[in-house]
């Protein structure tokens, strides 16, 4: 087997892997019994399309999905605090307030 | 062999993503759930994009596979700190409550 073919099984092998783990992602999203959980797999998926970008960069060699990749990092960051945010007050409120 | 080395480093993230997807479906609480994600899933991604900055060794593209990698290695803790308090403080609140009931 040449080295390029190599690369070629490689890049199918891991691109099936990594939407894999975004459909198994969002089994967890669908199923998770509280907040916290679905919010801990929209992270996971966040990461998993980071992971997308990076196998369709090394498929068509196209530089400009590396932006997409890190833009996608900080939006994910931002989506997972503002949704933590939410739920501790939510809780709180729901608790009563002696904590 | 260049080729052979880009397609470890794809294997590689892609077995980390997949592994860290079936710690979030597979683990029996938030808190393990969340070591999943993190821990596994950073790493996966990492190594896919360390891949791609081999496969197009520029400067400029491997500064910002660097400044990625480094954001969500900052990033990846302090929010998982964030949903870990929210999960820990319900979570103490109810067992007080069926405790003293």
């Amino acid at each position: 087997m040449t080295s390029a073919a190599f690369l070629d099984l490689a890049i199918y092998a891991s691109f099936v892997m990594v939407m894999l783990s975004l459909a198994i992602a969002f089994i967890r999203l669908a199923k998770g019994p509280t907040l916290a959980d679905r919010v801990v797999a929209l992270d996971m998926m966040t990461v998993s399309i980071i992971a997308v970008c990076g196998v369709v960069l090394v498929g068509t060699g196209e530089p400009a999905l590396l932006d997409v990749a890190l833009v996608l990092a900080l939006v994910g960051f931002l989506a997972t605090v503002a949704l933590a945010r939410f739920a501790e007050r939510r809780d709180a409120r729901e608790n009563g307030e002696h904590q | 062999m260049i080729n052979v080395i880009i397609g470890i480093f794809l294997l590689l993230g892609g077995f980390f993503a997949l592994v860290a997807a079936i710690g979030v479906l597979r683990l029996p609480d938030v808190l393990t759930r969340m070591h999943a994600s993190t821990k596994a899933g950073v790493l996966g991604s990492s190594l896919i994009l360390i891949g791609g900055a081999i496969y197009l060794a520029e400067t400029e593209i491997t500064a910002r596979v660097i400044a990625t990698i480094i954001f969500l290695m900052l990033t990846a803790p302090i929010g998982a700190h964030m949903i870990g308090r929210a999960s820990v403080r319900d979570l103490k609140y109810k067992h007080n409550k069926i405790r003293n009931d």
